[in-house]
């Protein structure tokens, strides 16, 4: 596949922090529509990659283009945000002293310079939006709490909620249902299922179960560069992954 | 140093020349005498043989015979000085300068000069203190003739080489033939030598003179003389930069001394301590006890005071500083700039409670002997004050720096910035080695004011005026790491002082630190800085 | 648009503050120019230039509260943008003096003649008229800071590091303006003024005229401060200070954000400094000094960080204290002001409309679940 058709391209993306390797020659491939799980034990890079896809790294070589054409190597964040991608960190981060509403109002997208908002005005369309949002997340009770006082699992959702609102090609997100319950995860998993085929998404997840009920294709990274690549049931019978996660 | 020697030499031999000079007098009684034999040749003769017999004695003479004071006494034909006093003269003798009497106006004659004898005057009076028994006096004699570029002076300039034995007063010697035949008629070859000779003395005195000869003479003799003023201006300006290394030095070390604790409370702990200035005054406060208890107990051992300080200061302020962090700082971990509000109102409160205490005029911190003076290397002058700042900086970073990687102590203070939870969990006191590494800073910044009282104004400001610095030295070297401050602190120094010719002191100052301001926009975590995803957590 | 952008900030707070101030602006002209000398009411020119001082403290606090309440930048070098402002009004005021001088020269202020020189230096001219000096108020001050935070927030320079840079910029500032050559009267600075807009600046008119002026310029300033606060670039001001590189990911350049705070607090500071030097009478370059600048940082601290009225409560409340103590007791101020220091970084992290708002909030709902807020972020 050329790098044309695609939604992100990553090739012989090579990272390393005073002689340390994040990743090594990291290549990889997402299509417009597709969800990927990326799986690895710690330090095989994922955040990292996260890291390095929204510009918070500067690669050291390495392409990295985002629907065949821009090379987001040469942009800061904010630009690559605005280019359509959006991400969900691995530690819930909201504005904890804004409310649930102003979370949401911040992330919507809409246009983001400094003089816009100063004179911006919720709209009505805008409104309509993070009232939807608010159901998605179940968070329209708590619309006027402050993000601070949340649990951590309601920070998660408000966290995905605001990615949505943000309504991105490419969605990121590490470690979503981390300190979730069992019902949250599922919830979850539906989410995303009902985003993907609209955008893309690159999740990371340790939980096996999760990453099933997904059931999507699977990256496997390991040292900072893809091991296997598949469905689950294929990665998790290849060897040289089993050697990776239990051999060490 | 030769040249400090040589003086010391000449001071000597001048308090023992009395009793020498006693036993000359009577060789020259009939000498002197021949002066006011008549005509000029005679007293032209005369001359010659007192020049000839090398002694310093005969100099006031020759001396009173220039100034138009000797003169002769008609009754014994006496040669006497004689200098106008009421109606008549007051008359001492020539050679010892005692007083001998007064004379009427019609008793004296004085002795006449022509062109030819006055030139025959400076001569002998060069011979003379060329040949001299006092290697000072034939140095001095040397740097005159050198100085003034007088032709008559080469054949005694000549006669004295030939004779002279002392190493330095050789060499003044040849320099000041050099700087002779260089003025004069003298054939190429001559002048050739004498650029040689004047190049190797390579001095601003020397550039004079090479530069008058490269611009006129022979062609040969001007191409010489471009080339030695090239190469002693290489010469002088690798001095100048000298120079401006050890006041760069210099400074660097006083900053040093003024960040190192800083480096320690911030760069080690993460605390911004406003009040660490106020540190640095507390241990000069501290030095200017310590001093006024050995004037009134032990004005005997006064030498001795500075090194009594040193571990008081520390003390007294590394005291204080435990107290703060006790009471204040501890309370504001993980608040980086509530911290610095907070120690800033402890610096005014301190500033204000030594002024109460001591008043606020300046405090009189005197220097021990040891400290005093200066000394001189090749084109560098150098005070031992100083010296020893500097050495005392470098001793107190290399006990630090021991004191943090070989001791127990340091290992906890290294255990407790890197992972506090873990290093309670084995056992550690953190809270305890949070106000000792408190502490410590302090203590140090203590040290760093019994230095300071010495080259600064003890006063409640004095803190004040090391606290940006000392900031500016920790954050360009980068927090948290002590060779940083080193560099740092040293790198600083050495580009204020080169700065200074060009820009003066204070415009010098303002570029450093807007120097700093653009560095920190490229380099926000300083010179040394850690890279990696560890340091942004 | 711009009335429902200004409406944002008129909320109940603003209200009672522009009530306070319109009362001001009305009562101190009417006891200073309407009552007797010996009346009780009576207010002297000097108490009317004291107050008109703690406004112009106060105005510098709302701007320093903007970027270190709202943004989270501690600013120790604001002084620099009120002092540069205010040279900028005492070069206006030397131009006013004209032959009135020591020297008679009509030109030249007098520390250029007793300096022996010849001519205006090139950037004297044009202050001899007060709408250039107006505009050079808020531009010199306004230029620097965009220049400093271009630099600084694109290097993304924050925390202690931004703070300690800060006050480098006015420390080099205090030096250089201490320099006789720099052309701002060295050690003096600018003083013995005559006249602004042909007023004599002595009149007790005149004076009351400033305060009223500096009451207009806080009204505005508060009204423009709590609109931008309202608006949603202060909702992502706010995200700014608690979460910077979060509001990077969404998509907001943070480092405009920041510029446009740090700019016109900038250039609010600079109005405050030129509404400060006709009543003060004088300027020099010791308002530069580090201390001032960290000064105007305790106010804010005293009256509650990121609340607005708190900086102005703040600023009046401890000049005042500060004008007690010097007269009553100066060997006892830095003793007070120092502890101020300590005390409010330790119990009063909020200030006192902090304290306020928090004990307003435990009273009623005693028992019932209050949501608590989360607390600010140590920056």
């Amino acid at each position: 596949m050329s790098a044309e058709d695609t939604l992100l391209y990553l090739d012989g993306v090579s990272v390393s922090f005073d002689g340390f390797r994040a990743l090594n020659s990291l290549s990889l491939l997402i299509e417009p529509g597709e969800m990927r799980a990326i799986i690895g034990p710690n330090g095989a890079g994922k955040t990292t990659m996260m890291d390095v896809i929204t510009g918070k790294t500067r690669p050291d070589t390495g392409t990295i283009l985002f629907e065949g054409k821009t090379d987001l190597t040469a942009m800061r964040e904010a630009g690559i945000a605005n280019l359509g991608i959006g991400r969900k960190f691995q530690r819930p981060t909201v504005f904890e002293n804004h409310t649930v509403w102003d979370n949401l109002e911040l992330a919507l997208k809409a246009p983001r310079r400094p003089l816009k908002t100063l004179t911006y005005a919720v709209s009505r369309d805008d409104r309509v939006r993070i009232e939807e949002i608010l159901d998605i997340t179940r968070l329209s009770p708590k619309r006027e709490r402050q993000a601070g006082s949340l649990s951590h699992g309601e920070k998660q959702w408000l966290e995905i909620g605001m990615l949505l609102a943000q309504d991105p090609k490419l969605l990121l997100v590490d470690e979503p249902v981390a300190g979730m319950t069992d019902a949250e995860t599922e919830q979850t998993a539906r989410l995303l299922k009902d985003i993907a085929g609209k955008h893309s998404v690159i999740v990371v997840e340790h939980d096996m179960v999760f990453v099933r009920e997904l059931g999507v294709k699977v990256t496997v990274l390991h040292e900072g560069s893809v091991l296997a690549e598949g469905s689950l049931d294929a990665v998790s019978a290849n060897q040289q992954v089993i050697d990776v996660y239990l051999g060490r | 140093m030769h040249r400090a020697f040589c003086w010391l030499l000449a001071a000597f031999l001048a308090l023992a020349a009395p009793a020498y000079a006693a036993e000359m007098d009577a060789r020259l009684e009939p000498l002197v005498r021949g002066l006011g034999a008549g005509s000029y040749a005679d007293t032209e003769k005369a001359l010659a043989k007192l020049a000839e017999t090398g002694d310093p004695a005969a100099v006031p003479v020759i001396e009173a015979l220039q100034a138009g004071d000797l003169h002769v006494r008609k009754p014994d034909g006496a040669v006497v000085v004689a200098k106008r006093s009421g109606n008549g003269y007051a008359l001492t003798d020539p050679v010892t300068g005692a007083p001998i009497g007064e004379a009427d106006r019609n008793a004296v004659e004085k002795i006449k000069v022509n062109n030819a004898l006055r030139r025959s005057m400076s001569a002998a009076l060069g011979a003379l203190t060329l040949m001299s028994p006092n290697a000072g006096t034939r140095w001095q004699a040397a740097e005159a003739v050198f100085k003034s570029r007088d032709a008559n002076a080469l054949d005694a300039l000549n006669a004295a080489l030939a004779k002279e034995t002392d190493e330095g007063v050789k060499r003044a010697m040849t320099q000041a033939r050099a700087s002779v035949l260089l003025g004069s008629s003298a054939p190429d070859d001559d002048k050739l030598a004498a650029i040689e000779v004047l190049k190797d003395r390579g001095d601003q005195d020397a550039l004079a003179l090479l530069n008058g000869a490269a611009s006129g003479g022979s062609d040969a003799v001007k191409a010489a003389a471009e080339k030695a003023v090239a190469a002693v201006e290489n010469r002088l300006a690798l001095w100048g930069a000298a120079q401006n290394l050890w006041y760069g030095l210099s400074l660097g070390s006083v900053l040093l001394l003024a960040a190192i604790g800083l480096a320690v409370t911030f760069g080690v702990m993460g605390v911004i301590n406003m009040a660490h200035g106020e540190m640095v005054m507390i241990g000069a406060y501290a030095t200017f006890l310590v001093q006024e208890a050995f004037r009134a107990w032990a004005p005997g051992l006064f030498d001795l005071s500075i090194l009594v300080a040193l571990p008081v200061a520390f003390l007294v302020s590394g005291a204080v500083g435990v107290v703060i962090e006790r009471s204040v700082i501890r309370w504001l971990y993980g608040r980086p700039l509530e911290t610095l509000l907070a120690t800033w109102g402890l610096s005014l409160a301190l500033q204000q409670a030594v002024r109460s205490l001591f008043g606020p005029t300046n405090r009189e911190v005197g220097a021990p002997s040891w400290m005093s003076g200066a000394f001189q290397v090749g084109g560098l002058t150098i005070t031992y004050g100083r010296l020893w700042i500097v050495v005392f900086a470098f001793l107190v970073f290399a006990a630090l720096l021991v004191a943090l990687r070989k001791t127990w102590f340091g290992l906890s203070i290294r255990a407790v910035t890197q992972n506090r939870n873990m290093a309670s969990a084995m056992g550690i006191r953190t809270a305890r080695v949070d106000a000792l590494t408190f502490g410590l800073g302090s203590g140090i910044a203590g040290l760093a004011g019994v230095a300071l009282s010495q080259i600064d104004n003890v006063s409640p400001n004095l803190g004040q005026g090391y606290i940006i610095d000392s900031f500016m030295v920790v954050v360009f070297g980068g927090v948290g790491n002590l060779w940083g401050t080193l560099v740092g602190a040293l790198a600083l120094g050495s580009v204020n002082k080169f700065l200074e010719p060009y820009a003066g002191a204070v415009l010098g100052k303002i570029l450093v630190l807007i120097f700093i301001i653009l560095f920190i926009q490229r380099r926000p975590r300083g010179l040394f800085a850690l890279k990696g995803r560890a340091v942004e957590a | 648009m711009l009335t429902r952008f200004l409406l944002l900030g008129l909320d109940k707070k603003a209200g009672v503050l522009l009530a306070v101030l319109a009362l001001l602006a009305v009562a101190v002209p009417v006891m200073a120019l309407g009552t007797a000398p010996d009346s009780a009411w009576h207010l002297s020119t000097h108490t009317v230039a004291l107050l008109g001082k703690y406004l112009c403290f106060a105005l510098l606090a709302l701007a320093l509260d903007l970027v270190w309440g709202y943004v989270g930048i501690l600013s120790l070098g604001h002084a620099a943008f009120f002092t540069l402002g205010g040279y900028a009004m005492g070069m206006y005021l030397m131009r006013q003096i004209g032959p009135r001088g020591v020297y008679g020269n009509p030109i030249l202020p007098d520390f250029m003649v007793f300096l022996n020189w010849k001519e205006l230096p090139w950037y004297w001219h044009g202050f001899d008229q007060f709408w250039f000096a107006a505009i050079m108020v808020v531009l010199v001050p306004g230029a620097l800071a965009f220049a400093f935070g271009w630099f600084a927030f694109r290097s993304r320079v924050t925390g202690v590091y931004l703070s300690i840079i800060t006050q480098a910029l006015t420390f080099a500032l205090m030096l250089a303006f201490f320099r006789n050559d720099m052309g701002f009267g060295g050690n003096n600075g600018l003083t013995d003024f005559k006249e602004i807009l042909g007023f004599d600046i002595q009149a007790a008119s005149t004076r009351v005229g400033l305060f009223v002026a500096t009451v207009v310029a806080l009204a505005i300033g508060y009204v423009l401060a709590s609109s931008i606060v309202a608006s949603k670039l202060g909702k992502v001001l706010v995200a700014v200070r608690d979460a910077e590189s979060r509001v990077r990911f969404l998509g907001y350049e943070t480092e405009r954000y920041k510029l446009f705070a740090w700019t016109l607090s900038a250039c609010m500071a600079g109005v405050a400094g030129a509404l400060y030097v006709p009543q003060v009478g004088i300027i020099n370059p010791s308002e530069f000094s580090p201390a001032s600048s960290i000064e105007a940082v305790i106010w804010v601290a005293v009256g509650g960080r990121g609340t607005l009225a708190g900086a102005i409560l703040g600023a009046v409340l401890v000049n005042f204290g500060k004008s007690y103590f010097t007269a009553a007791l100066p060997e006892l101020w830095l003793f007070a002001l120092g502890g101020l220091f300590v005390l409010v970084t330790l119990f009063l992290p909020k200030g006192i409309l902090g304290l306020a708002a928090q004990l307003r909030q435990r009273l009623p709902s005693r028992g019932a679940v209050a949501a608590k807020p989360a607390d600010q972020k140590g920056v």
